[in-house]
């Protein structure tokens, strides 16, 4: 889910190869996992498939020819409604929480108003949990704790995020 | 005594625009806040971002430098301190993270102490504070000194007597600091439970995401203003 939404948003900031595309994926996003070239340029295709971007015409350079991929209308408005939605509050967010501020920043998107959003949700979960919890069997107060403990693990990613936003800012946009 | 009276019923609490300051240090910037009658409103934010400052101007404790504070349809922060002293001891109970109980005292002179200050018969402050304990499954503690409690025991100590003279507000300060995360959680279950029985408000500031969560509601201080963090729509 988070992988097509990353290339469009990096799409939007300026039509791209797909060797670049990758290439800026690894930097903002890989760490340490790097797109594999194959998962580029099939989620490339299906993105053109659905008409959220355009490939030109095949170009020769050095090596193999190669295309240059435009984000479209369509696909511009997904990027834009993405970046303001907060996901369900479930574990395992890091990897699109941290992709949606990194994206925000660069295309120059509200990223403090997702953050602010995001927690909301988080919040709203915890919440939900601290019910179960209330009066439930013990093995529904333990389960709830599990999701708790991670909720409230990305909450604490989300404040730290925001108290450091102005840095991060400089440095993607740096990169 | 001359107050100003609020010309329709509003909110229990409320700040409007408040400023306050320590010395170049502007700890509050037009802050607003209402809180509802038996709402549990639990106040947020990173450290020093005013959550406290905003807890103390609201209980009468400090008084802003701009702004307004009423309470229960009384403007609260024109009152004399004598005035404001008695609002806290009648109307009021607080909660802190910890430091709040006389270690010389016994458990039930701790928790009788606020009736007797405000000059409840003797027999009548004690019957109140053995009642609260055995409210709270303390009845064995009464005549403990506080210096010989857990810290988990101390909070529930500091929440009967926060208590014991029916206050319309609590106001909490990172009441769960002090403790680890199953003594915390047993804290907050028993302030905000005996709360609701009571239809007490409570304000509670912490930095901790699980006991804002046993909140109604939660506000955000950031930068010394209040923000409402439900903004968000649509989850997907």
């Amino acid at each position: 889910m988070t992988v097509p939404l990353a290339l469009l948003g990096l799409l939007d900031r300026e039509p791209s190869y797909g060797y670049d595309l990758k290439r800026a994926y690894d930097t903002y996003f890989g760490r340490g996992k790097p797109l594999p070239f194959g998962q580029v340029y099939s989620t490339l295709g299906r993105l053109a498939r659905d008409g959220k971007v355009t490939a030109g015409q095949s170009e020769p350079g050095d090596g193999p020819d190669r295309k240059r991929y435009a984000i479209t209308p369509l696909g511009r408005q997904e990027v834009e409604v993405w970046l303001t939605e907060p996901v369900a509050a479930e574990p395992f967010l890091q990897t699109v929480l941290f992709t949606k501020v990194v994206l925000a920043l660069i295309l120059g998107h509200d990223a403090q108003g997702y953050l602010d959003a995001q927690r909301a949700t988080h919040m709203r979960r915890m919440r939900e949990l601290s019910e179960i919890k209330r009066g439930g069997a013990l093995v529904d107060t333990l389960l709830a704790d599990h999701a708790l403990f991670h909720v409230e693990a990305d909450l604490r990613w989300i404040e730290v995020t925001t108290a450091r936003l102005g840095a991060l800012a400089e440095t993607v946009r740096g990169a | 005594m001359t107050v100003d009276a609020l010309p329709v019923p509003g909110p229990l609490l409320e700040a409007r625009s408040i400023d306050r300051s320590y010395g170049r240090t502007q700890a509050l910037r037009e802050a607003s806040l209402s809180v509802t009658a038996g709402e549990v409103l639990a106040i947020m934010g990173p450290s020093g971002s005013g959550k406290s400052t905003l807890l103390h101007c609201l209980a009468g404790i400090f008084t802003p430098d701009a702004g307004e504070v009423w309470f229960d349809g009384r403007r609260l922060d024109t009152l004399s301190d004598a005035r404001r002293s008695e609002l806290r001891r009648t109307a009021f109970g607080f909660v802190f993270q910890f430091g709040q109980l006389v270690p010389e005292l016994t458990v039930a002179d701790n928790i009788a102490l606020p009736l007797l200050l405000g000059k409840a018969r003797r027999k009548h402050a004690y019957e109140r504070a053995f009642g609260s304990l055995r409210r709270l499954e303390l009845d064995d503690l009464g005549e403990r000194r506080t210096g010989e409690l857990s810290g988990g025991q101390a909070q529930r100590v500091a929440i009967a007597r926060a208590l014991v003279t029916r206050p319309k507000v609590i106001f909490a300060d990172e009441p769960t600091g002090a403790l680890d995360s199953l003594a915390g959680e047993k804290v907050m279950e028993l302030l905000v439970g005996l709360a609701r029985q009571e239809g007490t408000t409570v304000i509670v500031v912490t930095h901790d995401a699980r006991v804002a969560a046993c909140a109604d509601r939660e506000v955000l201080v950031r930068d010394g203003k209040v923000t409402d963090p439900y903004a968000g729509q649509a989850v997907r």
